[in-house]
């Protein structure tokens, strides 16, 4: 849910890093918070444990600048992977606006890729949701290993529904900022069309 | 009510409304602070000293821990915990949940005590969740200003 608050002409989104395990959620985030100016940040928080997987999740509230007056201030958060994490994730997914789904594109991880594609829509579905109606965009990371599906064999697996998609290589900020534009860009436009745009 | 699915609408009014509770209750409990948050971890309304504090990460973090928590109270077969106690050496927060999807924190020191504190936010719940439950019921309709939105709009603010 988009919350719209008038008194401080404010618009406030949330916007969901899913994916598999290790697939570099947490690295987009970082790359955003180093790479954006400091005025438009506030604080990087990430529940981590001691090894750095993310435990239960990352935030990083985001100002994108004003539309029509308004301030656009987007709640960025990552949940956590690994599978055994699932109430974390399904907690982090309410109230979500927009989803930015990370796979990982080497071989070894395409299970990997699919099972986290199939739990998000399972947890869309528990909320009474859908990935047809959620706004949403891919990002195909890790382009710089060796070991990649190729892109096609990609979009025909993970992207069923043609979501706007990214190549990225988020350790260097590749597809970084291209990602969090798309899923902005595609909240605001959802947000405009339910309020009678 | 629309909450916690419905995009929800606070206008000029309704935080006034909200801020003004929320500073009776303060006054009441000798709080520092109060703060309603909703379940999303966004910063609906806040009262009283909040000088020097991250506001943004303080409802992020306690949505959170409420959520968490909630976790544990079904573990032991509860449905949730009515309230949570953060006691540091100077400043201590009690957190609860007033209705679903609504969260009020309260900020205090020893000016106050958990017991004081936890009496007047049962007096004021609800108030401010009968308040909260009229403007998240509330719809909004048609929003002829973000209605106005665009694409270039949104292309130009999003020159990250």
């Amino acid at each position: 849910m988009s919350f719209i608050n008038y008194a401080a002409r404010e618009i406030n989104c949330k916007l969901v890093y899913y994916g598999p395990g290790l697939g570099g959620k947490t690295t987009n985030l970082q790359q955003i918070y180093a790479r954006i100016d400091p005025k438009a940040k506030g604080k990087l928080i990430s529940l981590a444990t001691k090894a750095e997987r993310t435990l239960f999740f990352d935030f990083l509230p985001l100002d994108l600048g004003t539309v029509r007056g308004f301030k656009t201030r987007f709640h960025l958060y990552t949940v956590p992977g690994q599978v055994f994490y699932d109430a974390s994730r399904k907690l982090i997914l309410k109230g979500a606006d927009g989803v930015v789904f990370v796979a990982d594109s080497q071989i070894e991880r395409m299970e990997a890729n699919l099972e986290s594609l199939e739990n998000l829509e399972e947890n869309l579905a528990d909320q009474g949701q859908s990935l047809d109606a959620m706004p949403h965009v891919m990002q195909y990371n890790k382009r710089d290993l060796p070991n990649v599906v190729s892109m096609p064999e990609l979009q025909v697996a993970l992207n069923r529904r043609n979501a706007p998609w990214s190549e990225a290589c988020a350790p260097k900020g590749i597809g970084v900022f291209e990602t969090l534009k798309a899923a902005a860009k595609l909240v605001l436009i959802d947000l405009k069309r339910k309020t009678g745009g | 009510m629309n909450a916690p699915w419905g995009d929800l609408f606070l206008f000029a009014e309704d935080e006034q409304r909200l801020v003004a509770m929320l500073a009776r209750l303060c006054n009441d409990a000798k709080a520092r602070a109060a703060f309603l948050v909703d379940q999303n971890g966004r910063l609906l309304a806040a009262s009283g000293d909040s000088a020097g504090l991250d506001t943004t990460s303080l409802a992020s973090l306690v949505a959170g821990s409420i959520a968490a928590t909630e976790g544990l109270a079904r573990l032991i077969g509860e449905r949730a915990f009515s309230g949570l106690f953060h006691e540091g050496e100077r400043s201590h927060l009690y957190v609860t949940v007033l209705s679903e999807g609504l969260i009020l924190v309260v900020s205090f020191d020893r000016s106050s005590s958990a017991g004081l504190v936890r009496f007047r936010v049962r007096r004021a719940s609800d108030e401010i969740g009968q308040a909260f439950a009229e403007i998240a019921d509330r719809v909004a309709g048609a929003q002829a200003e973000l209605a106005q939105i665009t694409d270039e709009d949104i292309e130009n603010l999003l020159s990250i």
